[in-house]
């Protein structure tokens, strides 16, 4: 591809390279469809979790025994569940509640992880090897059973769940932002700050940080994903929020019984699940493709 | 005039530890540098040359603690600057400075010339945030670039240019000594020459003092007051520019000056080949270090260190770590399997 220069007069101030990276990854991205897609439903999805429940018409527990069961219709597009309730109320509803779990408890562990990461990376020797090893021992539990854990322990609340998934969440970020660390705490200019006196927050907050941010990003959106999967599957097994909440996990559990005669009731949690698992999964990808440097094109 | 030491470095060692097995367990040492001495006196231009690996750069970055010295005390203009705390060495930071090699490295990507200096200063709180805009200017004139260069970012420059402003980063805070580690070696030869002399009229217009680290023998015959020459770890030589290009007793800076290039084609030069490889570091030759590749090897260079000392045809704190020094010289110690190509 043929590189453009914009061309600038001499004393003008050129756009910086952060301005510069931003329009090459808008480009990237943008040629990337799935990416698109994906950002394209998140975008819906946060919004619908927002605004959603305002324009939905009546409350997502208010049931009518008369028409329970009943499946998707003109009035009920999602059908009814087992208590007559609205499925398509209690899915708007339920976006939110998702989209909560999913940002905050990647947002806690993002945190976490990436001030554990730095740290470890930046000061090396005996913490280092101290943090690196408490995460191994955290990343040897298979993820559900960590959160599974953590949550029997705190007990079942949403909050509970955000701060189970936050932890589980911790490990991933810690070792990519530790590597990352370790690489540009070795270049020369670095130590040029350094031999200039710069404290070693100085250091780490305004010329580590901003340059390990981009597998950071990627790896925020990746997450968000295993934290919906992981919450929705705490509030399947009954560990998460408490029944009547709409929550989709919960959802699936209580139409569990009725698949047979009415499997709208797990139909429509259930796709909504794996639509937004995937439309993270697809941006969180496409962000890696079109952040890395290495695919220069 | 009396000289005024500036930089006395005393028994100065690096050693990088060695992990492996299970535990992460220190199974032994590289070590880059083994107990060096030496004194910069105020003013001067001081080269450390020495082929790669031989702990030039190293010395340099310990002596800055950018790396902790294993051992040896450096004492700075009266500062004992390995025994102080990391907060009083950021501020004596302000008087000693680094060039670097590589002009593409040593400038954060994301900040604009002025950034750089600016943030320079507002670490050592050399100035006022008011008059800061009008010294970054200054300091760019000073070292050959212009005022509406300094809001652009490292990307839009060359490697002389970085290098430039990697001079002016340095001399941002006045330093009293300038470390320039290999800070021309990624040069091409006539833009080093340009850096060269902007280095030579910063020496004399801020009587800077500098250290130059380089592998360049050209170079450090062109810039130097006094050099050391280095191998494996220790210091072989040490003396004056014209006794070590002139005089050299050590058969090490022998073998390394008959290497330079002699840009005469008619002119039969005898060059001192050494064979094989330098040896490891981490495990270093008993004696003397050079004994493995030494044509003048004897059963005593394999046991005893030699220390550096000076001879009667020796000048100006001329000083050699040889112990054959006087033999080699009146020819009573010949040269074994010595490779001496002519070309």
């Amino acid at each position: 591809m043929v590189q453009h220069t914009p061309v600038v007069g001499i004393g003008q101030k050129r756009s910086s390279p952060r301005v510069e990276a931003y329009k090459t990854f808008w480009r990237r991205l943008r040629k990337n469809k799935a990416a698109v897609v994906g950002g394209v439903l998140i975008l819906l999805f946060v919004l619908t979790g927002i605004f959603g429940p305002f324009f939905t018409t009546g409350d997502p527990n208010a049931t009518q025994i008369s028409n329970k069961l009943a499946p998707p219709s003109g009035e009920h597009w999602f059908g009814t569940d087992n208590y007559g309730r609205d499925i398509f109320t209690r899915i708007i509803h339920g976006m939110g509640i998702t989209m909560k779990v999913g940002f905050l408890s990647v947002a806690l562990g993002g945190t976490v992880g990436v001030i554990l990461g730095i740290f470890s990376g930046y000061y090396g020797g005996p913490l280092d090897t101290f943090i690196m090893r408490a995460m191994d021992i955290l990343l040897a539990f298979p993820g559900i059973l960590l959160a599974l854990a953590i949550v029997s322990v705190l007990g079942g609340s949403l909050q509970n769940v955000i701060i189970a998934v936050g932890v589980f969440s911790v490990p991933a970020f810690a070792r990519i932002v530790r590597g990352s660390t370790l690489t540009v705490r070795k270049l020369e200019y670095i130590d040029a700050v350094k031999a200039l006196g710069a404290s070693d927050a100085r250091i780490i907050f305004k010329h580590i940080l901003p340059n390990v941010l981009s597998p950071i990003i990627v790896q925020l959106t990746l997450r968000i994903a295993t934290a919906v999967l992981t919450a929705s599957g705490l509030a399947f097994l009954g560990l998460g929020a408490k029944p009547p909440t709409p929550e989709w996990g919960a959802m699936l559990n209580e139409g569990r019984a009725y698949m047979q005669q009415a499997p709208h009731l797990v139909l429509f949690p259930g796709i909504m699940i794996v639509l937004v698992v995937l439309a993270f999964n697809i941006f969180g990808d496409g962000l890696r493709d079109a952040l890395d440097p290495k695919m220069n094109k | 005039m009396a000289k005024k030491e500036l930089l006395k470095v005393d028994g100065l060692k690096q050693y990088f530890p060695i992990k492996g097995g299970m535990m992460g367990r220190t199974v032994n040492h590289v070590k880059a540098v083994d107990d060096i001495s030496f004194t910069i006196y105020e003013g001067e231009t001081v080269s450390i040359v020495g082929e790669s690996g031989c702990g030039k750069s190293t010395t340099g970055r310990a002596i800055l603690r950018l790396e902790e010295p294993t051992e040896g005390t450096v004492t700075f203009n009266g500062h004992e600057l390995t025994s102080l705390s990391k907060r009083e060495m950021r501020k004596l930071r302000k008087d000693l400075q680094i060039i670097f090699q590589d002009p593409y490295a040593s400038i954060n990507p994301r900040q604009t010339v002025a950034d750089v200096l600016d943030e320079a200063m507002t670490i050592q709180k050399v100035l006022p945030a008011k008059e800061r805009r009008k010294r970054i200017i200054e300091l760019l004139e000073t070292v050959g670039l212009n005022e509406y260069q300094a809001d652009r970012y490292p990307h839009e420059f060359s490697g002389g240019q970085r290098q430039r402003i990697g001079i002016a980063r340095a001399l941002s805070v006045n330093p009293k000594l300038i470390i320039c580690d290999e800070a021309v070696s990624a040069l091409d030869v006539s833009i080093q020459a340009q850096v060269l002399n902007l280095l030579q009229e910063l020496q004399k217009d801020f009587k800077l003092t500098y250290l130059f680290i380089s592998h360049d023998l050209g170079v450090v015959r062109h810039i130097s007051d006094r050099v050391i020459v280095m191998y494996l770890g220790k210091i072989v030589e040490i003396g004056d520019k014209y006794s070590i290009f002139e005089n050299p007793k050590h058969p090490y800076t022998k073998a390394l000056l008959s290497a330079i290039p002699v840009p005469d084609p008619t002119r039969e030069k005898k060059h001192i080949v050494l064979t094989g490889d330098v040896p490891s570091p981490i495990d270093p030759p008993t004696g003397c270090r050079f004994h493995t590749r030494c044509p003048f090897a004897q059963e005593k260079c394999k046991v005893d260190v030699p220390e550096l000392s000076t001879h009667a045809s020796m000048i100006n704190g001329h000083e050699a770590a040889c112990h054959f020094v006087e033999e080699i010289e009146n020819g009573t110690l010949q040269a074994e399997g010595f490779e001496e190509a002519v070309f």
